[in-house]
């Protein structure tokens, strides 16, 4: 397969978060009941006529800021013209040649669906327009039943470059495009209710020569499913091109069942979607005053955390990603960092220790009862060697269920370590008397006796003892 | 005097005396309907129950000292394509039928709460394509002045119905010409305001960026009246203009003509068709204003002759997909004997929409069709531009602009149903004014040889309407044009 380079571009629609829909008053709601939030405007009544939500504006401007992109000063709305019953007006109003937003750039990196690390660097995007969403059609087999609710909902259709070589790369632009949405609060990107959209476009060509032919796998409404099935068409596309067999300009599907895409149908001709400016909304036109106003108060991107991660508190490129997938979570760090010495404990324990805890546990971390202090205090008493290192695995679940201090928890659990060097010394002179074997085999230089030693002085104190503490007196008693 | 014969103005006058109330107008005015509407057709539909219930809470109101002021109890009619709510607005057309509207539109809204009284629906062209109103499919509208000619259209319901005293004034809308050509084929006013001065919201959308609601009365006093109820901002059409304007009415008096610089356009003069008595009817009319004090400047509109070719490309675009939501799916007529839903849209459509209809969607879904190669709908925005521009470059120039509406008066009906071309044509005097989007006005200046009555256009800059009602009140009152009494 190595021999052909992918290029694959993603179209992704993203339900932007506002209180109403794009052009009436109804409200922007998932899960109300059949044909609630509908009126006369979005049922596209004889008469209505379109205005737009000043909130879809600022969720795309902000999108486009928190994407590097160009904000575009004067924008304007365009009609697309085709038939389903869908869609109320038979038309729908989107952007054509002139989006709000253009240029921008999507970070990827951290490691792909297949567990390889994906080499950081930044896919170009091409746009960001605003458009509506449509209504719900479900087929009943002898009819088919339309819920308006949806119909309305602003999209913020991003449209990638064709920059992409891999599944994987494509599942971390998703992922970043994802992070940067919920990072500033434009779109929650609940895949299950609707609110993140893909269609892939995915060709492949030996290096040197002109672009293939692309395909289109549409809708495809799951990461998961947008990684397999350009695994799917790579390995199809590429027996193909290897049998002679000249691909054809398609729309294809995932089928989840079958594990393969399927043809939908051929695309010889562009389709004529009839654009034209959309006579009943003005152009927008933005100043550079408004958008620099927008800026200063544009969230923080999650590529801003990765660098203050990295910069101020020393955790590696990797890290950094993992913990700011979730924008939830790279706050909690953010906090908890700050207030220890090594922000790279923390770090470690919320990736491994705190993170498997809460996977075993199905919840998220907003859920428990954890609050960053009661990180900072648990990593501080490890920093002060008030408990050991393994410790922290056995005071973290506690913390979680419980509105408790790390110390009260340390001492509940007897999990204070022996700093008193008459106790230490007590267990360290029965641990030699009781092992002349090992002393014997220390004394002849041999290094692993030391260990033994020392896990046998941690048994005898239950855990408590402080291990760097033993080892000196250990060297101490037997040189 | 009969209370048919007032005039709106008058009618106020005399509900803020007592000397009527608003239930005896209503009342002398559905007589008058019962009378003569089977000859003019000028109404689609009238709730009288309905009409007479708004007349008597309007009195009521006045009784009670609560009155909503000069306009409460007038009654006014609108056309076929503007919504109110829990009546239908069929536009003409049998496509939508069955979906009582669920709101008002803003005209009806200002209307009701200005106590107005909404008396009945106006025929129309179908969704206001035509000039003649003869491809409504609901009913014929015949021209009360001669009862075999057409009224002109798309308003003609509305323009038919002052003329024939069945409604003090009315509604209608001009995309074209609408509201202007009807108001000179039946010898009454109609002003076409400013793109934006009116809200659109509940005017079912012929051409979007053309349309625009105005006022059709039997004199120029109650057109500013009527203005002055219905222009303002609103929040629910994002081109409608900011601001309201509350005193088109009482600027009329005490304008002086002496000074007001007048346009005369030659191109205008020159069109293909200009009957020999319309130009000269207009030209005393000009020299009318002139002896009244007006100076008379001559004015080029050079891109005059393009109009039509440029509004039919834009306006039938914009239609196209206007009228794309009506397919039977969420309400009015579909066509059921398929399970196909590409049969269902062909079928519902062709048999909802009439033939002129059908031919303005292939025009604009053509039109449309090339977009990417720039044919036809950039073209035509260019040349929107050039006209605009001659407008601007001519009213430099002058204070406004003097023509005539059409180039012929009233014609036999069924003339220039069969000849769609003609009937384009016929538009070149009025279009222009919508593609600039300013503001023009009808106002009778005299009758041809047959007696048909005769239109005299004002045109102003966007925004002129003061001074286009002003000059167009002056030169009713000075020079008194006689219209052939209508004889029903």
């Amino acid at each position: 397969m190595s021999e052909y380079e992918v290029i694959i571009g993603l179209e992704i629609h993203v339900q932007a978060k506002t209180k109403s829909k794009v052009f009436c008053s109804c409200k922007n709601e998932y899960g109300a009941p059949p044909n609630s939030n509908v009126c006369p405007i979005c049922l596209a009544h004889p008469g209505v006529l379109p205005v737009v939500n000043q909130e879809a504006i600022n969720q795309i401007v902000k999108a486009g800021l928190m994407t590097d992109s160009k904000i575009a000063l004067y924008s304007k709305f365009d009609r697309k013209s085709y038939f389903y019953p869908d869609q109320p007006k038979n038309y729908q109003i989107t952007q054509f040649d002139l989006p709000f937003v253009e240029a921008g750039k999507i970070p990827i990196g951290g490691k792909g669906l297949s567990g390889e690390m994906i080499e950081p660097r930044e896919i170009g995007m091409e746009r960001i327009h605003l458009e509506e969403d449509v209504g719900k059609s479900t087929h009943h087999g002898t009819h088919s039943t339309v819920d308006y609710n949806r119909a309305g909902v602003p999209l913020l259709e991003t449209v990638s470059m064709p920059e992409m070589h891999s599944a994987d790369e494509a599942y971390a632009y998703v992922q970043s495009l994802q992070q940067i949405m919920r990072y500033g609060g434009i779109s929650d990107c609940d895949q299950e209710k609707g609110q993140f959209r893909c269609d892939v476009n995915i060709s492949i060509h030996k290096p040197g020569t002109p672009f293939g032919t692309k395909v289109e796998i549409k809708n495809l409404n799951s990461t998961r499913h947008i990684w397999l099935s350009i695994n799917y068409e790579i390995e199809r596309q590429t027996e193909m091109v290897e049998e002679g067999i000249e691909i054809h300009q398609e729309t294809r599907r995932w089928n989840d069942a079958r594990q393969e895409t399927v043809h939908m149908r051929f695309k010889e001709t562009a389709d004529d979607y009839r654009y034209f400016p959309e006579p009943d909304l003005p152009p927008v036109v933005l100043s550079s005053d408004q958008i620099e106003q927008w800026r200063s108060e544009m969230p923080m991107t999650p590529k801003a955390y990765r660098e203050q991660f990295i910069n101020e508190f020393k955790v590696t490129e990797y890290d950094a990603h993992v913990l700011t997938l979730d924008k939830a979570n790279a706050d909690f760090f953010a906090e908890a960092a700050k207030g220890v010495k090594k922000p790279k404990t923390v770090a470690n324990v919320m990736m491994n220790t705190l993170n498997s805890l809460l996977s075993e546990a199905g919840k998220e971390l907003f859920e428990t009862e954890l609050k960053p202090q009661d990180l900072i205090d648990l990593v501080k008493l490890q920093e002060g060697n008030v408990i050991s290192k393994s410790a922290i695995a056995k005071i973290l679940p506690v913390l979680l269920e419980e509105n408790k201090s790390a110390e009260q928890v340390a001492k509940d659990l007897d999990l204070v370590q022996q700093n008193d060097t008459g106790a230490l010394e007590g267990w360290v002179d029965e641990v030699i008397a009781a092992n002349p074997k090992a002393v014997g085999e220390f004394k002849e230089g041999q290094k692993n006796a030391v260990n033994f030693l020392m896990g046998q002085v941690m048994k005898a104190s239950r855990g408590k003892a402080n291990p760097p503490m033993v080892i000196q007196m250990i060297n101490k008693k037997l040189s | 005097m009969s209370l048919i014969d007032l005039k709106l103005h008058e009618a106020a006058d005399k509900l803020a005396a007592g000397e009527v109330t608003s239930r005896q107008l209503c009342e002398a005015l559905l007589a008058r309907v019962d009378a003569v509407e089977e000859k003019v057709g000028a109404l689609v539909s009238i709730n009288n129950e309905r009409v007479l219930a708004a007349a008597d809470a309007s009195d009521a109101r006045r009784a009670s000292g609560s009155s909503l002021g000069r306009y409460d109890g007038l009654p006014i009619t609108i056309k076929d394509n503007i919504v109110e709510e829990g009546e239908e607005s069929k536009c003409a057309s049998s496509i939508i039928d069955g979906l009582v509207n669920v709101y008002d539109s803003t005209v009806v809204r200002k209307l009701k709460e200005a106590g107005c009284v909404v008396f009945g629906r106006a025929n129309m062209d179908e969704f206001a394509m035509g000039s003649t109103t003869e491809t409504s499919q609901i009913k014929k509208t015949c021209n009360p002045h001669d009862l075999d000619c057409v009224p002109g259209g798309s308003s003609g319901g509305s323009a038919a119905g002052v003329a024939s005293k069945e409604f003090l004034g009315a509604l209608g809308s001009d995309t074209g010409g609408s509201i202007r050509q009807p108001a000179s084929f039946c010898g009454i006013v109609g002003l076409k305001p400013t793109y934006g001065l009116v809200s659109r919201f509940g005017l079912v959308a012929f051409a979007s960026s053309l349309d625009q609601i105005g006022p059709m009365s039997k004199d120029v006093r109650d057109s500013a009246l009527i203005l002055d109820i219905i222009n303002g901002e609103d929040e629910k059409d994002s081109t409608a203009l900011p601001g309201k304007i509350t005193d088109f009415e009482a600027s009329l008096e005490g304008f002086d003509i002496k000074g007001m610089k007048l346009g005369v356009p030659a191109e205008y003069f020159e069109v293909e068709g200009m009957e020999a008595d319309v130009k000269a009817s207009v030209q005393a009319a000009i020299a009318k204003l002139e002896a009244m004090g007006a100076e008379i400047v001559p004015v080029s509109l050079p891109h005059t002759k393009y109009a039509i070719a440029t509004y039919y490309v834009i306006a039938t675009a914009e239609a196209c997909t206007n009228l794309a939501r009506f397919e039977g799916v969420r309400y009015g007529n579909r066509y059921t004997e398929t399970d196909d839903i590409l049969e269902m849209y062909n079928e519902t459509r062709s048999r909802g929409f009439g033939k002129e209809v059908q031919r303005r969607i292939m025009l604009g879904t053509y039109v449309l069709s090339s977009y990417e190669d720039h044919k036809y709908y950039h073209r035509a925005q260019k040349v929107r531009t050039l006209i605009r521009q001659d407008f601007e470059k001519a009213y430099e120039q002058c204070d406004l602009i003097v023509a005539p509406v059409a180039p012929e008066t009233a014609f036999k009906s069924g003339e220039s149903s069969e000849d769609p071309m003609k009937m384009y044509l016929a538009d070149i005097l009025t279009t222009s004014v919508n593609l600039a989007g300013t503001c023009g006005i009808s106002v009778p200046c005299g009758q041809d040889s047959k007696g048909m009555p005769i239109g005299l256009q004002v045109m102003g800059p966007a925004l002129g309407e003061k001074k286009l009602l002003q000059l167009a009140y002056a030169y009713e009152q000075n020079a008194a044009v006689e219209l052939k009494e209508v004889e029903l």
